[in-house]
């Protein structure tokens, strides 16, 4: 029976995630991004709540709570409605727990998604995305080749976040044309981590380039052993997790500037009441809220384990226009001010503009 | 819990809605478009006996709107012949008493097919339905109705059609503003209600649009909808103002299920042609890898879902009797938006064949408008969700 109300037990959840997002990271979130850098204590925090760990099973070390898309989707949005790097951070071991999760081996679950679930937070990722003009990732051009005992990897990848404190990194590469994922342990001969990453936005958290070079991993390291990973579904996933993020970022830039036009006095109004910049606002508020229930209606899509690429991708793209639409038109409602740093309208545009290139660097 | 799953009663609605307008609609859709203000007769009683057996029964919630879209995608002109209480009885349903509602909506379930209009607009007020000319005046235990309403939606119908009625927009004190506006029902054959005129319009030709004079209409007191009082005091909000906008808010996202109904036949049908060209529209494929195709045919999609969801929001809100003034509005305006940029888009999309009367593609992009029009035009909607977001009056932002 169609329902847009979550339930009372996502709702406390909400809350919870809403109130540390408003407290903690709305606090610190411009000196994070000036200083590239996140203090540890945050990421506890936030860690304490049990985000990642509350999905996984009891007989892997999680909390044995159920792993839903849909409560994916809304703890993701608040979160990146604090600060994107942040969030992004505190969800990086999910991106290499939840298709162990969902897809890995019992041997793989065990072994991996215990040390995942610890009381402190330890850094796992994810690489996906290559540093080539044309990237696809159905088409990768890091390959992995069977040989002997194992699997030969080689490549190249960029925008894996904390790189170089993960443990373990599910790296993704064609094997026969098909990619799939590999799980590549800490200290692995071949694997190796470069530079820090500098970009426009998501400055706070900690991305590198990574290169693979004859990296050799024992065969029971591929994802999902023989049977590999359902590709499409973790894409669909991370589709979901960013559509929802955007949705965050959105939000806290219509919000922002919703305030400030009400407070910004010109002609001896306030600027807000003009149509000019009430629509502006209005047409913030539609798409915001058409997309984020699109992308409710994918994660739920997932949660029952339908096809959902048509309704992944169609959101995903709809969002990344969407949250340019809306961080830009925040800077605008502010003018100058939108674009000097003391307000935070600025670093949500950076932000924004980032969706398109995020693939695979957040999952639900 | 978040939930999108139909109900099994709602998805053989939509069966039958949509087996009905493929069926019954589609093959005289270009007809009445050709032949404006011709009567569909024999196709009227065929949907007054179906809405009887229960297909047609088109209330005002996510079920209706899931048979909207469906109707709609058929031909949203011939929708909007279904006899039915339609805004008319919407309005009585939302500031009518008990037996108010009994005395004008029981009729619905009985006899021959009748309507329910709405006379809002006038000559000289649109959307600003404050500024209404025509007056109610007590005479004893009768109101006397002078006026002359235009666009009246199925108008002609409600006026000829016996039991048939029209709920009108009047002002009791014109010196009392917002506070003077009431609403009242007055039966068709009541002496000095006519038909002036019948609009020709860019599309939904099938659906009369009237202009409607009231010239000493006497109608009995117990007619009007809501308390007869004027409040002066209270000047921001009254009864009878919140009243027509507490029908909007029902009435926005129906409006919302039309357009995306003919969003769709449109959509359908560039997809169909698409696919008969042996083209795959390719999901999940990085965007620079689309062809501008395969990206407007994406961007159409995703349009129509948006309003879709808005639209379903919006009423699935109201049946839990939550307040949606704010997403009834944002609802219209996304979908009258969202369908008149998918029809316009589809029809250039299929070159001659879109803009050829042959087809019916450029028959929905005509159809398709009146969405962002009536009911609000889509800038009202835009004013309301402004004013809704950032807690303004409308002294506040205008």
């Amino acid at each position: 029976m169609i329902s847009f109300s979550p339930t009372e037990e996502q709702q406390m959840i909400v809350t919870m995630v809403k109130q540390f997002a408003s407290d903690e990271m709305r606090r610190i979130y411009r000196e994070c991004d000036e200083d590239g850098e996140i203090p540890g204590s945050v990421i506890d925090t936030a860690w304490q709540m049990g985000l990642v760990s509350s999905g996984i099973p009891e007989d892997c070390g999680g909390f044995g709570g159920e792993h839903s898309a849909i409560t994916g989707s809304l703890i993701v949005e608040e979160l990146a409605w604090g600060d994107l790097s942040m969030a992004m951070h505190i969800l990086c071991p999910s991106l290499f727990a939840y298709p162990v999760l969902e897809m890995g081996t019992d041997a793989q679950r065990k072994k991996y998604l215990p040390s995942i679930c610890d009381d402190k937070y330890k850094a796992a990722t994810s690489a996906l995305i290559e540093p080539r003009f044309g990237f696809d990732p159905y088409s990768l051009s890091t390959s992995a080749r069977l040989d002997g005992d194992g699997y030969v990897l080689n490549g190249q990848k960029c925008y894996v976040p904390l790189a170089a404190q993960a443990d373990l990194v599910l790296v993704y590469a064609g094997e026969n044309g098909r990619s799939q994922g590999f799980i590549i342990e800490k200290g692995t001969k071949g694997f190796e981590v470069g530079e820090r990453e500098e970009n426009m936005g998501i400055k706070g958290l900690a991305t590198y380039e990574v290169s693979l070079k004859n990296c050799r991993i024992p065969r029971e390291n591929r994802l999902g052993g023989q049977k590999g990973c359902d590709f499409d579904r973790i894409m669909n996933c991370s589709r979901v997790a960013l559509s929802a993020m955007a949705v965050g970022v959105a939000r806290a830039a219509f919000e922002y500037s919703r305030d400030y036009a009400r407070e910004r006095l010109a002609f001896g109004e306030p600027i807000a009441s003009r149509q000019a910049i009430a629509f502006m606002l209005a047409e913030m508020a539609i798409e915001i809220d058409a997309t984020r229930l699109m992308t409710w209606e994918a994660a739920w899509k997932l949660d029952r384990r339908e096809e959902a690429t048509k309704e992944a991708s169609l959101v995903k793209a709809y969002a990344d226009d969407m949250v340019m639409m809306a961080t830009d038109r925040a800077v605008q409602i502010l003018g100058g001010h939108g674009y000097v740093r003391e307000h935070p309208v600025e670093l949500w545009l950076r932000n924004g503009r980032g969706f398109v290139s995020f693939d695979g660097m957040a999952m639900v | 819990m978040i939930d999108f799953e139909l109900a099994p009663e709602q998805e053989e609605g939509m069966k039958a809605a949509h087996d009905f307008a493929r069926e019954r609609f589609r093959p005289v859709s270009r007809y009445y478009d050709e032949q404006e203000h011709e009567d569909p007769k024999e196709l009227i009683d065929r949907m007054w006996e179906e809405r009887n057996k229960g297909t047609l029964a088109l209330g005002l919630d996510v079920t209706a709107a899931l048979r909207i879209e469906e109707l709609c995608w058929g031909d949203a002109g011939l929708f909007l012949c279904v006899p039915g209480p339609g805004l008319g009885g919407a309005a009585v349903f939302a500031s009518g008493t008990k037996e108010q509602m009994e005395r004008f909506l029981g009729r619905f379930n009985e006899g021959g097919p009748k309507w329910g209009a709405m006379a809002m607009t006038e000559p000289a007020c649109g959307s600003d339905t404050s500024a209404i000319a025509t007056t109610a005046v007590r005479d004893g235990d009768e109101w006397v109705l002078n006026g002359e309403k235009i666009f009246v939606t199925w108008g002609k119908r409600a006026v000829e059609n016996p039991e048939s009625l029209v709920v009108v927009w009047a002002t009791v004190d014109k010196s009392a503003g917002r506070a003077g506006m009431k609403s009242f029902v007055v039966p068709a054959g009541t002496p000095g209600m006519r038909v002036e005129k019948l609009e020709k319009k860019l599309g939904i030709r099938a659906s009369d649009t009237a202009t409607i004079v009231l010239d000493n209409c006497r109608i009995p007191f117990e007619n009007i909808l809501g308390s007869p009082d004027v409040k002066k005091a209270d000047k921001s909000e009254t009864k009878g103002f919140k009243g027509a906008m507490a029908t909007f808010d029902a009435t926005r996202p129906i409006v919302g299920a039309m357009a995306i109904g003919v969003g769709r036949a449109a959509l359908d049908f560039v997809k169909e042609a698409v696919e008969n060209e042996g083209i795959k529209i390719r999901y999940g494929v990085p965007r620079h890898k689309l062809t501008a195709l395969e990206r407007d045919i994406m961007e159409m999609e995703a349009n129509y879902k948006a309003a879709k969801l808005l639209t379903l929001r919006a009423l699935w809100m109201m049946s839990q009797l939550q307040p949606n003034s704010l997403e009834s509005s944002m609802a219209k305006a996304k979908a009258g938006l969202a369908v008149t940029r998918i029809t316009q888009k589809a029809v250039e999309i299929m070159g001659p064949l879109g803009y050829s009367r042959k087809c019916l593609l450029e028959k929905w992009m005509r159809d398709a408008k009146i969405n962002d029009i009536f009911e609000g035009t889509g800038q009202i909607n835009m004013l309301v969700t402004a004013r809704r977001v950032l807690n303004y009056s409308r002294d506040q932002l205008k």
